[in-house]
């Protein structure tokens, strides 16, 4: 399962972190987090509980404010915009988008309609539009439903489209979660814990998934506790415990270094893929 | 099966008698003993309270068995597929046929109305139609959008006043004020709206509730600006080209006027809902952090469902206005709020035609309840209560709303 480094990856980056710093009133959740992404990469960020990798992605997202620090994200045209301070709708906007670690769908309704939501920051039709309902508001409506049972179709979730998201079974609504976080036609890809709670038929899928959406050029950063398929699936992990960044590499070298097994396992034992 | 679910044991006679007995010793003092103070003589009516306890016991039985009835059923349908899941009005609904000839039925009666019953009924219809325009401006705040606002009523007064006190010092006729105050009243949606955004839930209909009485206590004491609790008469009624009506005429001419008002209400309010802002305002009442990961303006998204809820209401207010050519501080206060949130829960949160309905029953009600002479409001609560334990959802809930994939044809209901 192991690919090859620099398969669709170039080392133009497409996100870079500086220094970032996170306070809780005394606690220090990230300490001069540093961390580097390249376009069409699928990173994977792994730690052990608490060492901030949530909060690295709230700091991210515009969820929190980071106490210090640099974000940047290199668009495709060549722009630079810097994150800092900018409210999480218009990060998305940007085109980072995310999945929760506990799922947050909207519950009570259907498949489709949260997809939909997706695309509300990249349509336009305001008050007006809605109630006259001309041309422009209809064809974006009709577009916003194609192009999101189109996701769905992707994602296998066609059969269920005016099913209510809450009734979906766990790992369907986990795959919703990311057709939803697609329609805002993300550059990045965030996934909380995607494979949490999932059976390893499922896993297997998002496995599948997650590679079919690096091959169409989209850059993934996940955090994930299933070392299987952190090691399997990822062109680059970093490394967090306390708030730092421990260790980066390839899986391979991840594995070796002493830090990380030392992180895991306390010192001594030795860290494989299980 | 079913039969055997379905029947009472000791432990439901125990309850029930138990529950008979609780209500006949609640309703001693106020039943049972009546006093003379002139004749200083006490009677006492046992006989009420074994009325009272008879009818507890019978109650309870019933809800028990009723009880019995829901359990089984719920387990039928878990068993049977889901999607059968549908109301016996929503499968009539879906029929073409029948919902066309309810649809001309309804209009027919709506036309019809004035002219067949008599000014005092058409009045109360007014009334009704008042609020079944509030009911579904709040159910954009609270239906659709999840947050609980407990002060509608002071756009309501806002609406009210601004015609009162545009026609008393500039003159301006009814038909002017309606689309001023509609904006000034969503304009005080909006400011309304700029403190609360960060709150939700309790904290947030604690702060609407204060912005209501704000509302209403500015105008009862500034003197100067509202002319205070006697508030400001002889507001003129709607014109009609310039022609004078009588008194009943212009009342029929009122019922006209709010049907159609109404009904571009409904159309408003449904084209608002399936829209790109109505599914933001179902995604925020689901779930706000989701929402801006999503994309959506939190800040923008609720303002909007804030200066539009109060829109309908401010217009509400300058019908009222000229409804009763008078107005004061009195007519907005917190109950006011309270009955049309009630519409909205009734109705089902987020279903226009439940809101509907929900305001022509509450309004209509306790109006042909007066028969009941002493007694109305007591069954009022009654018949409340009784909605709310046997349909907590609403008496309609909302649609489900799907779409035709292909994107070629979007349904438009």
């Amino acid at each position: 399962m192991n690919r090859q480094e620099g398969q669709s990856t170039s080392d133009r980056p497409v996100l870079e972190v500086m220094n970032l710093t996170m306070d809780f009133g005394g606690i220090r959740a990230l300490d001069g987090f540093c961390l580097r992404l390249r376009q069409g990469e699928i990173a994977a960020l792994i730690g052990p509980n608490g060492a901030g990798k949530t909060t690295f992605f709230n700091c991210l997202t515009g969820m929190y404010l980071p106490t210090r620090g640099e974000l940047q994200l290199f668009r495709p045209d060549g722009a630079t915009r810097r994150l800092n301070g900018l409210r999480p709708d218009k990060i998305t906007e940007q085109g980072l988008a995310r999945t929760f670690q506990n799922i947050r769908l909207f519950p009570r309704m259907t498949v489709l309609e949260n997809v939909m939501i997706g695309r509300h920051c990249r349509t336009r039709a305001g008050v007006l539009g809605a109630i006259l309902r001309g041309p422009a508001a209809r064809r974006e409506e009709k577009d916003t439903v194609r192009i999101s049972s189109r996701i769905l179709e992707k994602i296998g979730l066609a059969g269920q489209l005016n099913e209510f998201a809450g009734n979906l079974p766990y790992g369907a609504q986990r795959r919703l979660e990311i057709a939803r976080a697609l329609a805002t036609e993300p550059l990045i890809l965030l996934l909380d814990e995607p494979a949490a709670g999932m059976n390893p038929q499922e896993t297997r899928e998002l496995d599948e998934l997650i590679c079919r959406l690096r091959d169409e050029g989209l850059t993934i950063l996940l955090i994930e506790h299933d070392m299987k398929l952190v090691m399997s699936l990822s062109d680059h992990i970093f490394v967090m415990d306390y708030g730092r960044k421990i260790a980066e590499g390839t899986p391979a070298e991840v594995r070796r270094n002493p830090e990380v097994i030392k992180a895991y396992l306390g010192e001594e034992e030795s860290f494989g893929p299980a | 099966m079913a039969r055997r679910t379905m029947r009472l044991n000791g432990r439901d006679i125990g309850s029930a008698l138990l529950t008979a007995l609780w209500f006949a010793f609640l309703a001693l003092p106020f039943l049972a003993v009546k006093i003379n103070p002139v004749e200083q003589t006490v009677t006492w009516r046992w006989h009420a309270i074994i009325y009272v306890a008879l009818a507890a016991f019978l109650l309870s039985l019933g809800g028990s068995l009723y009880r019995q009835y829901r359990k089984a059923h719920l387990a039928r349908k878990s068993q049977n597929d889901l999607s059968s899941e549908q109301s016996l009005f929503g499968r009539l609904w879906a029929t073409r046929k029948i919902r066309l000839s309810l649809l001309a039925a309804l209009t027919a009666a709506a036309i019809t109305f004035p002219l067949l019953f008599s000014t005092y009924q058409t009045n109360i219809m007014i009334t009704a139609l008042i609020y079944v325009m509030l009911g579904l401006g709040l159910n954009i705040v609270v239906g659709v959008a999840g947050l609980l606002d407990l002060g509608y009523v002071a756009f309501y007064a806002v609406g009210a006043y601004s015609y009162a006190l545009l026609n008393l010092h500039f003159g301006i006729g009814f038909w002017s004020a309606l689309p001023i105050s509609a904006l000034l009243a969503a304009f005080f949606g909006v400011i309304l709206g700029f403190p609360v955004l960060r709150l939700r839930g309790d904290y947030l209909a604690i702060v609407t509730l204060g912005f209501g009485e704000i509302i209403r206590l500015i105008l009862e004491n500034w003197n100067a600006f509202s002319k205070g609790p006697s508030g400001i008469a002889n507001i003129p009624r709607p014109g009609f080209f310039g022609l004078d009506l009588t008194l009943e005429g212009a009342i029929i001419y009122l019922y006209y006027l709010m049907l159609g008002l109404v009904l571009f209400t409904v159309f408003v309010v449904n084209r608002l809902q399936n829209s790109r802002i109505g599914r933001a305002w179902f995604a925020l009442r689901e779930d706000e952090i989701a929402c801006q990961a999503m994309g959506i303006d939190k800040t923008r998204t609720k303002l909007t469902a804030f200066a539009l809820g109060a829109t309908w209401a401010g217009m509400a207010g300058v019908i009222f206005a000229a409804k009763t050519t008078f107005v004061n501080p009195a007519s907005f206060t917190f109950l006011e709020s309270a009955i049309i949130l009630c519409i909205v829960v009734l109705g089902g949160m987020g279903s226009i035609i439940g809101v509907v309905l929900a305001a022509l029953l509450l309004i209509l009600l306790p109006e042909y309840l007066r028969p009941l002479a002493d007694y109305r409001m007591l069954a009022f609560g009654a018949v409340l209560v009784a909605m709310m334990v046997f349909r907590p959802q609403g008496l309609v809930s909302r649609v489900r709303r799907t779409y035709v994939p292909a994107g070629k044809n979007i349904p438009d209901e």
